[in-house]
């Protein structure tokens, strides 16, 4: 790709502009708005973090080792709510997506950066909601809300957090809206759509499926709130009203939601692959085009949750053939990184290292995912441990491994500084090996029947459990660990200069950290990504 | 350690075939790709003299293989699958129909000749079992892992699903769906007994039947003052009802099944039968669900032949 | 909406190549929102047929309860509404400045006209307790189901006339924009954008009042 001159040293986005908290918090620069979501998904990840950790103490013995029941059905409910809608769905797009996004396609900004800020202040809004419904005494519903469980029978803060998720909500929804008008209208010349990196083509499949998802969950929302309040709506049987009808709505976005978690972290993973084994990703096409189709079958799967729930035989049969449809394009992808490690030169850094782990994980999930779509083996597994592990390897073992993966390799370009790759080597590891621990008995336990949300549980099933929390005390270890030595880099890190990675992408020919205009002059673009040499 | 999960239903040995064969078909796919990675990361680490020439960036053969042949051994899969789907939510004819009852955090059961039980549930060795469930309140799932089935429980309609025991034994019984505080403990015990047993603890069990209960709620109720054969309100006559086409007062027509009869007793003015007043209370808030059981199995009881049972 | 209102400071923002771009950006951006604004009314409307489907009668007769002369002129003004909106971006498109304020202001004076006349419906059926949590006493019909219909038809009716309202303070402003003289063929992003929401809000009625008011008349 060609490259704008640096040699006009333009101050970095992170000395320009307003001095002090009022130029962040008023920021309209993207790339000041990306650090203003990372620290609040930081935030929220440690929340979420605490919660899980008091479900995995607590599990250490059959009675519950912790908490009452009660407790412990508001723990797991926060760190739902909490890892789903305040961490896992803006993590990827909101921070590296924002960052990323104008940079990669050659923009100065997205095309409405006043829209992506107040999207940045619902994020907080919606976050201070569901603080607020902890500090009042929390929520017991499960983070799926179903009714009439929480419309009608329980006593915790339930209107308050489905306000919180309404409104942050509302902040997916905008950023999706600004990163479709992005992407659309102002990528450089000569930046075709073929030509885009596939982090992008990820934010984009992202979008869609934000924009078109979340105002379905944010009026059924509206409407558990609103037959809370009035004691009257469409899901209350005792009215006539159809419980299932609401498990119906909430699926057509949550299922979606789930690409909303993983597209971003595969767009992230193509972008560390092939900077790791300096070469062109193997199937470009099929991996853009597998994208799309992730986000648009995924959209016709939702019933896959509801093989139990009631619903017809028939219905059953569509979402099982749907549901083993939508694992082709994920396959296609496992293939596809694999093989771009076919005659590569590999350098096994760290954002490789999480890269590598990412692939190994999501392939496990998948797998798994497999045989929840399989309706006859769905009966005996849903509602388990099984589905746990399941989505906490995708989630978890995917996401978040793309999440920091992605956070190492663009860490120089962000803050200019280099992180000490020793540590930063050893956490990766670490963390792989601490998931897999607390993880992997969890597919056991659900095999042999343990049912999720169990506080206290049967004798046989301790030393699973045990095993499990051992592993979460790892995995905590690993998380805290990059918290530890990427602060530190902050302050003493060496200077980065524009390309470590000696990595192609529009990126990587500006300073490090980036200008305020990001291009000192328009990037002309005249080849496609990934053009990379040994 | 956990003796591996047993299988106590005519369901089980087909349900964990297929497991199996998936297990082994994921387990070597993982394997497969892990040995390629790793091979590859050896092989082509920086610094290693491999080749390098001639590398591949796309390959329209190779991808269609690996897009065509996972999809069509998914279509395989799911075709197995969804044999067993339907054996699943197919019962038998000749099944035995008990009836669940789930509420906060217990489940209560019924067996057709009267016997009640409080989490717990006797059924016999080797003969299929029917179960009608439906909760007082919240959703509940009905989750026997040694018979491999699972089913969530509704209020407001009757859900069913239904095994055949294979191995005589304790097991547990296990509510899958969320349902508020104590949903960990809503747990229970299934106990399989041969068949001789199983007629011997009826025998000791014993009570009145389900439809004499149900007669005598009718009657207790006030049910009859206006359904009854000699009453003088203007009320559809209910005997010999279940299964039969019933018009109501906007055109349309319904089968007068389960949840039919349940919802014009807890929810009357949601359906007006043809040429009948809105005059019936609602029983919502005044009778349980057990009760509305009995009621139905009273109705049903007055059908001379047993009509095909919808649900 | 906001990104509506996003380019009215400056002719062109900072982040845009030219207004070619821009003027693509705004229309990208509110055709977007435009589908997002069709699931969020999208759900009610399946909320809306699958409580018909089971309850034809109830849905019938609260429909009968609703009054389809005050609808039928909301209806009537809605459209016109649109009408104004349309000839106020072909009056800034062909250059004209005179005219296109007032359209602007009739339009958001006729969006105000529909809510206060909504208003007026909310009240009488306040008056004859017809409203589900609040004050519910219908006499008559299937009391449950009408419940149903009535939580739904307060939802729609009530989210149709917040994006009524929005509509008509973002029209105002525009009103005065254009009364200042900030638009030209240049620079329309702003009205049409706006305008093509209000045509959004006008569609979605379209399909409320023969749902909610025509339907249970039919019979």
């Amino acid at each position: 790709m060609s490259s704008t001159d640096p040699g006009i040293a333009a101050p970095s986005y992170l000395t320009a502009g307003e001095p002090g908290l009022a130029g962040w918090l008023l920021t309209h620069d993207h790339k000041r708005i990306g650090i203003l979501y990372a620290v609040g998904i930081t935030f929220f990840f440690l929340l979420g973090g605490i919660a899980a950790a008091m479900i995995r103490i607590n599990l250490i013995e059959p009675q519950g080792a912790l908490m009452s029941a009660e407790t412990y059905n508001k723990a797991f409910t926060f760190h739902g709510v909490v890892m789903v809608w305040f961490f896992l769905i803006p993590s990827i797009p909101a921070t590296l997506g924002n960052f990323l996004l104008p940079l990669m396609i050659g923009a100065r900004d997205v095309a409405f950066p006043r829209l992506n800020l107040f999207s940045w202040y619902l994020y907080v809004g919606g976050g201070l909601f569901t603080i607020g419904a902890l500090l009042l005494g929390g929520v017991d519903t499960g983070w799926t809300f179903y009714t009439p469980f929480s419309t009608l029978f329980s006593n915790s803060h339930v209107v308050l957090a489905v306000v919180g998720v309404f409104v942050v909500g509302f902040s997916s929804i905008l950023t999706g809206l600004n990163f479709i008008v992005t992407v659309h209208t102002m990528r450089a010349t000569g930046m075709h759509w073929f030509r885009l990196p596939l982090f992008v083509w990820a934010m984009y499949a992202t979008s869609l499926v934000m924009v078109l998802a979340t105002p379905v969950l944010a009026m059924t929302l509206s409407l558990i709130a609103l037959e809370r309040l009035l004691g009257v709506g469409i899901f209350d049987p005792a009215l006539g009203g159809d419980p299932l009808l609401f498990q119906h709505f909430f699926w057509f976005y949550s299922h979606p939601a789930v690409y909303i978690m993983v597209l971003p972290a595969m767009g992230v993973v193509s972008e560390l692959i092939t900077c790791g084994v300096r070469r062109q990703i193997f199937g470009y096409r099929f991996m853009a085009w597998s994208m799309l189709a992730i986000a648009v079958i995924g959209f016709m799967v939702w019933g896959h949750h509801m093989f139990v729930a009631g619903q017809s035989m028939y219905a059953g049969i569509v979402f099982s053939i749907l549901s083993f449809v939508v694992a082709v394009p994920s396959a296609i992808k496992v293939f596809n990184w694999v093989a771009t490690l076919y005659k590569g030169t590999i350098d096994f850094h760290a954002p490789m290292l999480y890269a590598l782990g990412f692939i190994g994980l999501f392939m496990l999930g998948g797998l798994t995912g497999l045989f929840l779509a399989a309706t006859a083996l769905d009966v005996n597994l849903t509602d388990t441990y099984f589905v746990v592990a399941h989505f906490h390897y995708i989630m978890v073992g995917g996401a978040v491994m793309a999440y920091l993966g992605g956070i190492h390799f663009w860490w120089p370009k962000i803050t200019g500084r280099l992180y000490p790759e020793g540590p930063a080597r050893f956490a990766a590891i670490l963390m792989f090996f601490g998931f897999n621990l607390t993880f992997f008995p969890q597919y056991l336990l659900g095999y042999f029947g343990m049912p999720r949300r169990y506080h206290a549980y049967p004798e046989p099933f301790q030393w699973l459990n045990v095993l499990s929390s051992a592993g979460a005390s790892i995995l905590a270890l690993a998380y805290v660990m990059p918290l530890c030595y990427l602060g530190w880099s902050l302050v003493r890190g060496r200077a980065a200069g524009p390309n470590p990675w000696r990595a192609t992408g529009l990126e990587w020919t500006v300073p490090s950290p980036p200008p305020k205009e990001n291009f000192a002059l328009p990037p002309v673009v005249s080849e496609g990504p990934y053009r990379y040499r040994p | 350690m956990i003796s591996p999960l047993p299988q106590a239903s005519s369901l089980a040995p087909g349900i964990d075939a297929l497991f199996n064969a998936m297990l082994a078909l994921s387990a070597a796919v993982a394997l497969a790709v892990f040995a390629a990675m790793l091979v590859f990361c050896v092989r082509y680490r920086r610094g290693s003299a491999a080749d390098r020439s001639l590398s591949p960036s796309r390959s329209l053969g190779i991808e269609l293989t690996w897009t065509l042949v996972p999809l069509a051994l998914f279509m395989g899969l799911f075709g197995w699958s969804i044999g067993l789907w339907q054996r699943l939510q197919t019962p038998p004819a000749d099944a035995t129909v008990i009836y669940v009852v789930a509420k906060q955090w217990m489940w209560k059961t019924q067996h057709p000749n009267g016997q009640r039980e409080i989490d717990a549930l006797h059924v016999p060795l080797g003969q299929p079992v029917r179960l009608v469930m439906t909760s007082e309140d919240v959703i509940h799932s009905f989750y026997v892992p040694a018979f491999r089935v699972k089913q969530d429980v509704l209020p407001g309609r009757y859900t069913q699903l239904w095994f055949t025991a294979t191995r005589p034994g304790r097991f547990p019984l296990f509510c899958a769906e969320f349902c508020g505080t104590d949903h960990a403990v809503m747990r229970g015990d299934i106990v399989v007994m041969p068949s001789a047993q199983y007629a011997q603890w009826l025998q000791q069990h014993a009570s009145q039947t389900l439809a004499t209960r149900g007669g005598e709620l009718f009657r207790q109720l006030g049910c009859s003052g206006c359904h009854g054969s000699q009453s003088t309100v203007h009320a559809p006559d209910l005997m010999g009802l279940y299964g039969h086409t019933v018009a109501l007062s906007d055109g349309s027509r319904v089968i007068a099944d389960d949840r039919y009869l349940h919802d014009s007793i807890m929810l009357p003015s949601l359906q007006i039968v043809a040429g009948y007043a809105p005059i019936m209370p609602s029983y919502q808030g005044r009778i349980g669900e057990e009760d509305v059981l009995a009621l139905l199995a009273y109705i049903k009881s007055t059908t001379p032949e047993p009509a095909h049972e919808q649900h | 909406m906001t990104q509506a209102s996003a380019p009215l400071l400056a002719a062109r923002a900072s982040q845009f190549d030219d207004t070619e771009q821009q003027r693509g950006a705004s229309a990208l951006g509110m055709w977007v929102f435009i589908a997002t604004e069709v699931l969020f009314f999208g759900v009610l409307f399946a909320g809306y047929t699958i409580g018909r489907l089971r309850f034809p009668e109830a849905f019938a007769a609260g429909g009968r309860r609703t009054d389809l002369l005050l609808g039928s002129i909301e209806t009537g003004i809605l459209l016109s509404s649109s009408c104004l909106a349309a000839l106020a971006v072909r009056d800034v498109q062909l250059g004209g400045r005179r005219s296109s304020p007032w359209l602007l202001l009739g339009t958001a004076a006729l969006g105000a006209a529909f809510l206060v006349m909504h208003g007026f419906e909310y009240h009488s059926e306040y008056e004859e307790a017809l409203i589900p949590g609040l004050r519910y006493h219908p006499s008559g019909d299937p009391p449950h189901a009408m419940a149903i219909f009535f939580c739904l038809y307060y939802f729609i009716t009530g989210f149709h006339s917040l994006h009524v309202a929005i509509g008509v303070a973002l029209l105002s402003r525009l009103a005065v924009k254009a009364w200042q003289g900030a638009f030209s063929p240049d620079y329309i992003a702003p009205v049409e954008v706006t305008a093509l929401y209000w045509h959004l809000v006008d569609i979605v009625w379209i399909f409320v009042y023969p749902a909610v008011y025509l339907v249970g008349r039919s019979s």
